[in-house]
């Protein structure tokens, strides 16, 4: 038997929403679902008139219902804003070819210019390319945190004022849920910004912060929006697998609860005294980061240098592959003692260490300026270069620069170590420091704590529902 | 002997990459009382047609489907295009012709079906 509309309108109910609990008719859940919208982008004041916007479009649910949803929001209220879409291609096989297309379709759809841009322009490097190199197993790290890069990248190129992406209220529930979970303090005080963005960046805004996951997939059914639904072809993370399962079992029982985590979020202070890494730019690429160098930069430098699990991965992995490589440097430089040893031979005596040392660095500075302009790590930004504030970096990314010669002051600090106390000790101890750090943040995450989105958003199947 | 029931069914949201791909199915459901005879129930419920659904149709990764005999929480059931939280979800109980929509809020964003997959209870 029909349930009638709860708004009076005297038709039938269609759908309850979970939010409110309410049956709605279609017509009513469409007005409701678009005012709540329009209350989110004004109470924020997420725009300013006259703003050009890039709506991060993955051809996925969300960000589909979020381009018409704009669309129709920027007619009816006079918003003023320029809106355009704006894609990432990642190069996946079979994947974003079929997106990509429905991208196109809401290009034509809503009528908004498009600009599609490929990990391969900004990056050198498809994911195709990226796994074949790596693997399946940990290829949504590099996605998730190319793709954030290249957002911006993207952003930047087009000039807009800002970008929305189609993060839905399930989404920020849920990284409030992992956040507390991982004890992840600084990400948990940022992740329900429904803006963010410091000071010379693209600032993100998320106008479906509020909006349900299921009530923006019953949006564009009864729309008939085509979007695109497709499995992840990738192997995914775990961790966030079990945070949204949670999720959609409390929902069930209680649909209020995605509400109720977000306000959690929202409203929880942080005591003084825990110090949050503060966001800033990337001495290479001049991109947001909360590092002195961008997680971005990292990956690319290992990819580079034929080290691609550098700075991604269990933290085991990571000191047994610093382990080798610190066997093989010992090889080498086992080896070029012993050339100059010879060398030396009738000449030297107690000064042979110390020339032994200043040799290495030559080396060092050598190899360094020339993979730097070989790689184009930043797609060519990282080639104007400034100083390392050693003191303020992280100790496990100083010490992957340090391994790996990433920065100019590579061999300074090196022979500051070598010429120090603690000389034999120096890879234990870091190997040490980054397993804690590792445990502590890392498995999915990085340590580049810049946004809430821990991995690839939609493109291989990472996590969070992107755009 | 009840009147056999048609249902056609409907996958959609990256449901249907669990069923061949299919979006559409008519079917027929068989007599109850053969199919299931110790369920407790004289009439077809979405209960009963999940099993159904599970036992002839459903092709692979259960678990992204069901939790347990029940619809696994994300994917939305629609009964004659209507919200099944209005008629009484499981308990529905099945009228010939109903159509019945199930669409996946955990494929829709590519990311989240991932996440699902690797959850174990
Ligand atoms: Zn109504
Ligand atoms: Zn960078």
């Amino acid at each position: 038997m029909p349930v009638p509309c709860r708004g009076g309108c005297g038709n039938n109910a269609v759908l309850k929403r979970p939010k409110t609990g309410d049956a709605l008719c279609k017509e009513c859940f469409f007005w409701a679902f678009e005012t709540e919208i329009h209350y989110t982008i004004t109470k924020a004041e997420l725009f300013n008139k006259g703003d050009s916007v890039a709506i991060g479009a993955s051809g996925g649910k969300d960000s589909t219902v979020l381009a018409y949803v704009l669309k129709t929001l920027n007619q009816r209220f006079n918003y003023g804003l320029n809106l355009m879409l704006l894609s990432i291609d990642e190069g996946i096989t079979g994947y974003r070819d079929d997106s990509l297309e429905t991208v196109k379709q809401n290009r034509d759809d809503y009528e908004m210019p498009l600009k599609i841009l490929s990990y391969k322009d900004l990056y050198g490097w498809t994911m195709d390319e990226i796994v074949a190199q790596i693997g399946r197993k940990n290829n949504c790290t590099f996605c998730g945190v190319f793709r954030r890069q290249a957002l911006d990248r993207g952003a930047a190129m087009l000039g807009v004022k800002c970008i929305a992406t189609g993060h839905n209220a399930d989404d920020i529930a849920e990284t409030v849920l992992m956040n507390v979970l991982r004890g992840d303090i600084a990400r948990l005080k940022r992740c329900t910004a429904v803006a963010t963005g410091s000071e010379g960046t693209i600032p993100r805004v998320k106008p479906l912060k509020y909006t349900y996951e299921k009530e923006i997939v019953m949006y564009a059914h009864y729309k008939k929006l085509v979007y695109f639904s497709t499995e992840c072809v990738f192997a995914p993370n775990a961790y966030r697998g079990h945070a949204r399962a949670l999720l959609k079992d409390l929902e069930k029982i209680r649909p209020a609860c995605i509400m109720d985590i977000i306000y959690s979020g929202e409203t929880m202070s942080v005591k003084e005294q825990v110090s949050l890494p503060t966001q800033r730019i990337c001495s290479r690429c001049k991109f947001v980061s909360s590092q002195e160098v961008c997680k971005a930069c990292v990956l690319l430098e290992g990819l580079n240098k034929g080290l691609p699990k550098l700075g991604i991965g269990k933290s085991s992995k990571a000191k047994r592959m610093l382990e080798e490589y610190n066997a093989k440097q010992a090889e080498k430089e086992t080896v070029l003692k012993d050339v100059i040893q010879d060398l030396n031979d009738t000449s030297i005596s107690d000064d042979t260490g110390h020339k032994n040392r200043k040799k290495d660095s030559n080396k060092e500075n050598a190899s360094n300026g020339e993979s730097c302009n070989k790689n184009n790590c930043c797609g060519g930004s990282c080639r104007s270069k400034t100083n390392v504030d050693v003191a303020a970096s992280n100790k496990k990314l100083d010490m992957l620069l340090e391994q790996y010669g990433l920065d100019d002051n590579t061999s300074d600090k090196k022979s500051i170590k070598e010429n120090g106390v603690t000389d034999t000790n120096v890879s234990d101890e870091n190997g040490v420091t980054d397993t804690n750090i590792s445990d502590h943040s890392d498995d999915e995450t990085p340590f580049n704590g810049q946004e809430e989105d821990d991995t690839c958003s939609s493109a291989c199947g990472g996590i969070s529902v992107g755009f | 002997m009840a009147e056999p029931i048609h249902l056609t069914l409907l996958f959609a949201g990256g449901a249907e990459l669990l069923f061949d791909r299919v979006k559409r199915r008519d079917v027929v459901l068989p007599d109850l009382k053969d199919y299931l005879p110790d369920c407790g129930s004289e009439k077809w419920t979405v209960r009963q047609l999940v099993l159904w659904i599970r036992e002839f149709l459903l092709k692979e990764r259960e678990a992204l489907f069901l939790q347990g005999d029940e619809v696994r929480p994300g994917i939305l059931v629609l009964i004659n295009d209507e919200d099944w939280e209005l008629c009484g979800t499981m308990d529905y109980e099945l009228q010939n012709k109903d159509s019945v929509m199930f669409i996946s809020t955990l494929h829709g964003s590519t990311s989240v079906t991932s996440r699902i997959e690797l959850y174990t209870p």
